[in-house]
């Protein structure tokens, strides 16, 4: 098979499939249970920073 | 710097010189001549502030690490320089479409050489220098660590500087390798590639060396502005030079592949340049001058994700009905499309980081101009994948409409949200209490607004007409106007488009107006802003 078609096919199946799994688990990571508290912690970081030393 | 960094920095320096100064000497057209002997300059100047700034004492300082604040300082100030000469040649070359006259009649100041010098300028000057000098304060205060590489940060800095200054006085000399968005010459790329590398290096040193365990979302958003954008530099500026020192080169790629690898790039560079960068912007100023944690975390991750996954599809809408393949224009198309989702549920957790707060947008000014920003990226982002739709391209693709959709965007989204974080910033960069006044930002605010909806309704209006008269058959199947007729008809929208380009370059110079007195740390003493609108309502 040419080069031009056989990348094609890879990238219209197996390389579609791929980026969706991807995608599909970055958004069952985001809502995994328990998640919302971690989240809420991490949303904050903005406005607990000023200085780099006040651990 | 120590003294070996110093005298290792001051010895590359000198070799750069030497061989500038020869290529200067052996070169074969007077664009990279000139070049060159910027870089022999930009070498000596370097090679100088080295010497004067270097110091033997072996003490270190013990003081508390502070942030390397002093190159955020800088980055404003360039930001603000480059925004003026930006918006100024933007109001110049519109002025010139509406008054031939105003060409000069010379060959520096036509508007095909003056037009992507406004561009370069006001995308990779002005949104370049906010995007470096805010990610450089954000990453710092996220990570709660200074930045790697203090000296390399400077490199990138300056380097950045003189990239613009070759870029420009490339087009005003005519040199292009006429790729939109990627005009300089081979040897100006080659240039900005050692910068961009050497910012990916500070950028992700300094995020290693976090104190910070989680990586805030907002650098999430500014690592893959930087990664994306070497990536699309180096592929799109393939190309190869008629003579190691001749300005001329020919690109990798022919034909349609060329175009979509331009496209690929160009589109990208607003995804990733003018919109995950800014969108770093928007995560982190927003809440802290709201005072409350972004809307949604969990949206913000998502919202990433979606973004980084369909924007880089997205390129092939440029060039609808040409040589390029039908399922590739599709393709274009139908990413296109999708992204009407992340880009409203960024805009939706952007807005709704205010939920609870609304009233602060009666007050703050600062607040209400990023919100003003937010409002237009939704709706620039709702505008684009419309556009790409291929009916709806047939009438708005080579029209007005185009350039009245990206300013909405740039001078809406790009510049508003700026603007906003430099208000933000400047009191505290400078250590000062508050800003000079204001009541000015609020004149700022509506100046600008002002301008971009006027310009951006007249680019509507001529846009729409435009596309409409181009494509008008009699009954006999010949077209109705020539082009000439449709220019002619377009002659007060380009007036009008200039004067609302002016009303924003004013609101610009009220800004640095309230800046420099800001820095100066003066308080106008005038009624808050709370009582001038209550009193007016």
């Amino acid at each position: 098979m040419e080069t031009y078609t056989a990348m094609r096919a890879f990238a219209d199946s197996w390389g579609l499939l791929y980026m969706v799994l991807i995608f599909l688990g970055v958004c069952f990571f985001a809502f995994r249970p328990g998640s919302k508290k971690i989240y809420d912690e991490q949303a904050r970081i903005p406005l607990n920073e000023e200085h780099p030393n006040n651990d | 710097m120590d003294p070996i960094s110093t005298i290792a920095a001051a010895a590359a320096t000198l070799l750069a010189i030497i061989l500038a100064l020869y290529s200067s000497a052996q070169a074969h057209d007077t664009v990279f001549a000139v070049h060159m002997m910027i870089f022999a300059i930009a070498g000596g100047l370097t090679l100088f502030f080295l010497i004067r700034n270097c110091s033997f004492t072996t003490v270190k300082a013990t003081g508390p690490q502070m942030y390397n604040d002093s190159i955020v300082r800088y980055g404003i100030i360039a930001t603000l320089f480059w925004g003026i000469i930006g918006f100024a040649v933007g109001v110049l070359i519109a002025s010139q479409l509406a008054f031939p006259a105003l060409n000069f009649d010379l060959p520096w100041t036509n508007f095909g050489r003056l037009r992507p010098l406004h561009t370069s300028a006001v995308v990779f000057a002005f949104c370049g220098n906010a995007l470096i000098a805010t990610s450089f304060y954000v990453v710092q205060r996220t990570c709660r660590t200074p930045l790697a590489f203090g000296g390399l940060a400077w490199f990138v800095f300056w380097g950045y500087q003189l990239f613009i200054v070759l870029a420009a006085t490339g087009y005003v000399l005519g040199s292009t390798q006429t790729k939109e968005y990627a005009e300089p010459e081979w040897h100006v790329d080659l240039w900005l590639t050692v910068v961009w590398v050497a910012y990916l290096i500070v950028f992700f040193f300094t995020l290693l060396r976090r104190r910070e365990p989680h990586i805030y979302v907002a650098n999430w958003f500014y690592l893959a502005f930087i990664v994306t954008v070497a990536m699309l530099h180096v592929v799109n500026g393939l190309a190869v030079p008629v003579s190691a020192f001749s300005s001329h080169s020919y690109a990798a790629f022919s034909g349609v592949q060329s175009a979509l690898v331009q496209w690929w790039y160009g589109h990208n560079a607003v995804g990733f340049f003018l919109t995950a960068g800014f969108l770093g912007m928007m995560y982190y100023f927003v809440p802290k001058q709201a005072n409350r944690p972004v809307y949604s975390y969990r949206l913000s991750i998502i919202h990433f994700w979606a973004v980084i996954f369909l924007y880089i599809w997205a390129g092939p809408h440029h060039l609808h009905y040409t040589a390029l393949p039908d399922w590739a224009q599709n393709l274009g198309m139908v990413f296109s499309i999708m992204l009407w989702m992340p880009s409203w549920g960024g805009m939706i957790n952007g807005l709704m980081t205010l939920s609870g707060a609304w009233d602060k947008l009666r007050t703050d000014p600062i607040l209400r101009m990023m919100v003003a920003s937010i409002a237009f990226y939704g709706m620039a982002t709702f505008e684009g994948p419309l556009m790409s739709i291929k009916a709806v391209n047939s009438l708005s693709h080579y029209t007005d409409w185009t350039i009245g959709h990206v300013h909405s965007g740039a001078l809406g989204w790009n510049a508003l949200v700026s603007f906003g974080a430099i208000y933000f910033m400047v009191p505290k960069l400078w250590s000062r209490k508050e800003l000079y006044s204001l009541k000015l930002v609020n004149w700022h605010f509506w100046t600008a607004m002002m301008g971009i909806v006027i310009y951006a309704s007249s680019m509507w209006v001529s846009g729409i007409m435009q596309g409409l008269m181009w494509r008008e058959y009699n009954s006999d199947g010949f077209l109705v106007y020539s082009f000439a007729e449709t220019v002619v008809q377009m002659h007060p929208f380009y007036v009008l488009r200039a004067a609302g380009g002016l009303m924003f370059l004013i609101g610009g110079v009220i800004m640095i107006y309230n800046v420099w007195r800001t820095i100066r740390g003066e308080v106008k003493v005038d009624q808050p802003v709370s009582q001038i609108i209550t009193v007016g309502a």
